[in-house]
């Protein structure tokens, strides 16, 4: 049966087919900032030692709902070294907070983040409440622990199953029925109680937190009355500037938000959080730059996390293994204030030709903190649901997992109606099945053995949006060949410079060692968010065009001083061979010292923006991922060990292979914690988490973290994006948890659908 | 974290002078678990006393008994040849703890100290009788996965973290105090105590008494011993239950076994009916079998922790088989 939504496009293929590879291949690079990292030279938002500095610490709510009843500060003011204990009973006016209610930053989420120290509301637990500033950090520790704080308590709600019933669908969707949380259908609507196979099961994912390395942290520095610097922590420069121009009501110009290196961030970086506003209203208060630096306790509470998810799906499909229907919904928590939503069930849309297909999204505000995208966000928590349950069919029918999704492979993207730019996944099936030794696994669990250990293989698959922004480079190319770049693009770890440095080089021919990118300024041109797996495929295009800008006018310079063979010369003929440029084809050359002197020019320079086309509405762009676990599982002590990972991965062109293989590794690691280990465990008595910090709250560890293998089909998309990428770090952690769960299962024929798979819920 | 003074000890006599002068003084050592709990406001002493340059880090083999002082290094214990000869299943154990990291700076003494994880001990916010005698155990109908399943009380059912004990309590231990009246021997069963009525107090030592050294008589476990640790994840994790295990097996009979339990109880847990159940026994699975569900009479399971009834039994087998050689 041919399915309606597929319609072959000759036209990619003529695309895909104008040889990409006639361009130069990208090499393994070291981290352009690698040295500075493991040096102690780079440095990170704390570690700008400003005269003067003021430390701030916070003081969290201990109820999760209710009101401040008193603030006893007196003691804490008389502590050694305090210039200030701030609450709402003494904080300064923030201009920009509305009377109504409202807060003025458009916070990446829907409603409005937390005024801090605005009220005597309380609406989460470990909320800031009041800050203590003091000339040490050790002083503002010494006066936090002094103030005494008394609450009027309401009945608070902390438990999502508790409360299932009160979830709702988000604002966003009400407002655009097309919206990615609206309720979803497709084909007919009662299909699955018609299947012949028919599967039900309903899974959890515990709430998770980023916990980057970096404690997130921010000085706060007002360099006159009406203009802000701040050294922070975030994932957007220009995001962070735009917030705090809103809030102080001064104009952007006068904000700088440098985040030249971000220790890891995963997400929290990517909402600018009420602890900010804290040091900046602290630094305006005591007249000084001000550094805030969360506790690892408040790292759960104040900047974020993976909302803890209930998904049901029920999946129909024949005895042959074709599939019916898919209906998936989920419940993820939010907060009381702001409306966080996440694409958890978009890749049941468009993973499986599945001909009817439905989802329902609801959100359930609870007395919580808002969550905030956290690698792979909703796609991984859906993954989970979606390829657990994959696997749980396939075992049902008696057909091997990758067999059962071969049989249901879409050519086209049947949630859009749209052709795939590209997708390679029959590549990663083929690579990852002989890779991760597929062969060796039997249908039926609990059949292999060594030792006394159950061994299974499992897999899981992934996908998230090709996203690409609009994005803006500056570069500048001296008469030594000196090529240096600035955008105002954050790195929170991937390795953004050195995947730049790479393009730059890749396009111009100049070696690496003398390309610069800058990079965390938001003086620098502008850049979106460091998110979404959008980097290379927005910052990468606009540095391809400063690039190609240069060269245009090094060619027009050239055949204006005579050079005949360059009259005709279009940019992708240019190439530098040390400082000689040459025209393909041609033995014309000359040097750029030579055309800087006879122009009379020490350098050139330009400013390009690259911006997604309309390819983008004719396509669905996508990156693809596909992992596979090799799991020895106890039968008696119930410990699992993944024994091997392989992960492949359909992202384009892989500009800089070295630091792409580290984000799969990462992503990889993210994804046994999810898996096996992570779960912010917490007492709804309370409303407060029990497992806060890095002893309790388990993140692997190197001996949970086994040989990780990495295939990159490194296919450009030339639709998606002139550097041909689409995207890499969301991707590698997307299918990794459901692939352990499925590995687990095949060892052991038991079948965990509550995360984490602890030794508890094996034996 | 309040203000608080610091003194360096010369002598141990001088330590326990300053701990008798001043009842709101601690010894640090190591500071590995005493400064996470001030930073907390979970401790809160107003002096430190530090014994780190007393003589204290020696390992020595004595009549009949190995000594090991007060101030050697978790990782020192675990990587000295003696140890590793003439007690693996110490060595084992203190390779389990914590990480490579920690057990540089932790002694010996910080570790029979250290305080429970319990999360509610740990949380000034929540209710807990060991932290404020009398605001209620928040552990006993709240997150308590981690916790007790042997010798519980109402007010408290938290459980001793250590690995490290769980091998000396096997192994006859005898810890060496110096107070005010002078040197004492503590049994290392009598060591810690239960919770009762008075969780505040995780031991027997008095607070103006510190320890000197361990002490561990000769025996012949040496070639059958084990120390299994189930945690969530594969290391720097503590216990959700853990097992040593040593027996000196003639032929194929047990001649001798020794038998402890960590992640159960508010003290490292002997099991001396299982290890009565052992000797005269073949040392076979079924023996062991039939050890471990005599070790788990009187467990009593909380809301979150009814699987240490099943898992614990399971690693004494486990534990056993290994020590046997089984598997
Ligand atoms: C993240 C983390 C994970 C850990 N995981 C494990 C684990 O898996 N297994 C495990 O067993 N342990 C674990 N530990 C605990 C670790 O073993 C202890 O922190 C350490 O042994 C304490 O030794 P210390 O010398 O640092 O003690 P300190 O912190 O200096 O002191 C601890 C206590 O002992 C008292 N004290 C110290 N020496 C003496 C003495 N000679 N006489 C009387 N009192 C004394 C102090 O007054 C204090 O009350 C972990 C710790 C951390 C932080």
């Amino acid at each position: 049966m041919p399915l309606a939504w597929y319609s072959p496009q000759p036209e990619r293929q003529e695309i895909m087919n104008e040889a990409f590879f006639d361009k130069k291949e990208y090499k393994p690079l070291d981290r352009v900032d690698g040295r500075l990292k493991v040096t102690g030279a780079a440095k990170y938002s704390a570690e700008y030692p400003l005269p003067n500095m003021a430390f701030a610490v916070l003081v969290g709510s201990r109820i999760a709902k209710g009101t401040i009843k008193s603030i006893d500060s007196k003691a804490a003011e008389r502590a050694p070294g305090v210039l200030a204990v701030i609450s709402h009973l003494n904080a300064i006016k923030v201009p920009g907070y509305q009377p109504k209610g409202e807060h003025p930053s458009e916070p990446s989420t829907n409603g409005q983040p937390l005024r801090v120290f605005f009220d005597n509301k309380i609406v989460s637990n470990d909320q800031p409440i009041v800050a203590v500033v003091a000339t040490s950090l050790e002083k503002a520790q010494f006066g936090a622990s002094l103030v005494k704080i008394q609450y009027t308590k309401e009945q608070h709600k902390t438990d999502l199953e508790a409360n299932a019933g009160d979830a709702k669908l988000a604002a966003s969707a009400k407002k655009n029925p097309k919206s990615p949380t609206a309720d979803y259908e497709r084909g007919q609507k009662d299909a699955f109680e018609s299947a012949p196979v028919k599967f039900e099961a309903e899974y959890v994912l515990p709430t998770e937190v980023h916990n980057p390395m970096e404690l997130q942290s921010i000085i706060a520095h007002w360099e006159a009355d009406n203009k802000l610097t701040v050294y922070d922590k975030v994932q957007g420069t220009k995001m962070t500037q735009k917030n705090f121009a809103k809030e102080w009501n001064i104009p952007e110009e006068n904000v700088k938000c440098i985040a030249t290196f971000v220790g890891g961030a995963f997400g929290n970086g990517l909402h600018n959080w009420p602890h900010e506003t804290a040091a900046i209203i602290a630094a305006k208060q005591v007249k000084r730059p001000v550094k805030l630096v969360l506790t690892r306790e408040q790292m759960f509470t104040m900047v974020g996390y993976r909302p803890r998810t209930w998904q049901k799906i029920q999946v129909g499909a024949t005895k042959e293994g074709k599939l019916v229907a898919i209906n998936h919904q989920s419940i993820g928590q939010t907060s009381s204030y702001e409306e966080f939503t996440e694409s958890t069930l978009m890749q049941t849309r468009m993973m499986y030709a599945s001909p009817s297909v439905s989802t329902r999204y609801r959100i359930l505000p609870l007395n919580l903190a808002t969550p905030i995208w956290m690698r792979g966000p909703g796609e991984a928590t859906g993954a989970f649901a979606l390829e657990s349950a994959m696997d749980e069919v396939a075992h049902a029918i008696g057909m091997d997992p990758i067999d059962f999704r071969l049989a249901n492979y879409t050519e086209s993207d049947p949630d859009k109606n749209m052709p795939w730019s590209t997708k390679y996944m029959r590549e990663c099936y083929e690579e990852g099945k002989k890779r991760i030794g597929w062969e060796n696994r039997k249908l039926k669990p609990g059949e292999v053995r060594d030792g006394e250990w159950l061994v299974g293989y499992g897999m899981g698959t992934g996908t998230f949006g090709a996203n690409r922004n609009s994005a803006t480079v500056h570069a500048e190319l001296d008469k030594e060949g000196n090529l240096v770049m600035h955008c105002a693009i954050t790195d929170i770890g991937p390795g953004t410079g050195t995947a730049m440095v790479q393009i730059a080089s890749n396009t111009t021919g100049i070696p690496t060692d003398k390309i610069t990118f800058h990079l965390g300024n938001s003086e620098f041109p502008n850049a979106g968010l460091q998110g979404g797996s959008s980097t290379v495929n927005s910052v990468g295009p606009a540095v391809l065009a400063a690039c190609n800008a240069l060269k245009e006018q090094l060619i027009t310079m050239a055949a204006a001083k005579g050079n005949s063979a360059f009259t005709s010369a279009k940019p992708d003929d240019l190439m530098f061979d040390k400082s000689e440029l040459q025209l393909a084809g041609k033995s014309a050359k000359t040097t750029l010292a030579d055309l800087f002197k006879q122009n009379n020019i020490e350098k050139i320079e330009t400013t390009n923006e690259s911006k997604p086309d309309e390819n983008r509405n004719k396509y669905s762009m996508n990156a693809f991922s596909m992992h596979f676990a090799m799991v020895h599982v106890h039968p008696f002590t119930g410990q699992v060990r993944v024994k091997k990972i392989v992960c492949c991965a359909d992202a384009g062109t892989i500009v800089s292979p070295k630091t792409a293989e580290s984000q799969m590794i990462g992503g990889a690691t993210g994804g046994i914690g999810m898996a096996l280990t992570e779960d912010a465990v917490m007492d709804h008595r309370f409303g407060r988490y029990v497992t806060k910090d890095l002893g309790d709250y388990h993140v692997p560890v190197h001996a949970d973290v086994p040989d990780i293998d990495v295939y990159f089909v490194n296919k450009p998309d030339l639709l998606a994006d002139p550097v041909g990428s689409k995207g890499l770090g969301e991707i590698a952690i997307i299918g990794v948890a459901p692939a352990i769960a499925n590995a687990v299962f095949n060892a052991t024929g038991k079948r965990v659908r509550e995360l984490p798979i602890t030794p508890d819920k094996l034996i | 974290m309040i203000q608080f003074q610091y003194e360096r000890a010369s002598t141990a006599q001088a330590a326990v002078n300053a701990l008798t002068n001043n009842s709101n003084a601690k010894i640090i050592a190591g500071g590995t678990n005493l400064v996470d709990l001030m930073k907390r406001n979970v401790m809160a002493p107003n002096k430190l006393i530090d014994i780190n340059a007393l003589p204290l880090r020696e390992i020595r083999q004595q009549d009949g008994k190995i000594s090991i002082g007060a101030m050697a290094l978790n990782s020192q214990v675990a990587d000295d040849k003696l140890i590793m000869e003439k007690h693996p299943l110490l060595s084992q154990a203190l390779n389990a703890g914590a990480s490579a990291q920690i057990r540089n700076m932790a002694s010996v003494g910080g570790n029979i100290m250290q305080r429970t994880r319990c999360h509610y001990f740990y949380d000034t916010a929540l209710p807990c009788n060991k932290r404020e005698p009398g605001s209620g155990c928040g552990a006993l109908e709240g997150m308590n996965r981690m916790h007790a399943v042997f010798g519980t009380s109402e007010q408290c059912i938290a459980v001793h973290p250590s690995d490290m004990c769980i091998a000396l309590v096997a192994l006859d231990a005898t810890v060496l105090v110096a107070g005010p009246k002078g040197e004492r021997r503590i049994p290392f069963e009598e060591f810690h105590r239960l919770p009762g009525n008075q969780p505040e107090k995780d031991n027997t030592l008095q607070n103006n008494e510190m320890i000197l050294s361990v002490e561990i008589p000769d025996n012949a476990f040496s070639k059958n011993s084990h120390y299994m640790k189930i945690r969530d994840r594969a290391s720097y994790a503590f216990a959700l239950v853990s097992v040593a295990a040593a027996l000196n097996i003639d032929g194929k009979v047990i001649k001798e076994a020794r038998l402890a339990m960590g992640g159960v109880a508010h003290k490292p847990w002997r099991l001396k009916e299982a290890e009565k159940a052992l000797v005269g026994k073949p040392a076979t699975e079924e023996t062991f079998r039939q050890a471990a569900e005599i070790a788990m009479q009187g467990a009593k399971a909380y809301k979150h922790n009814a699987f240490k009834l099943k898992l614990g039994p399971n690693v004494i087998v486990e534990a056993l088989k290994n020590a046997a050689g089984l598997v």
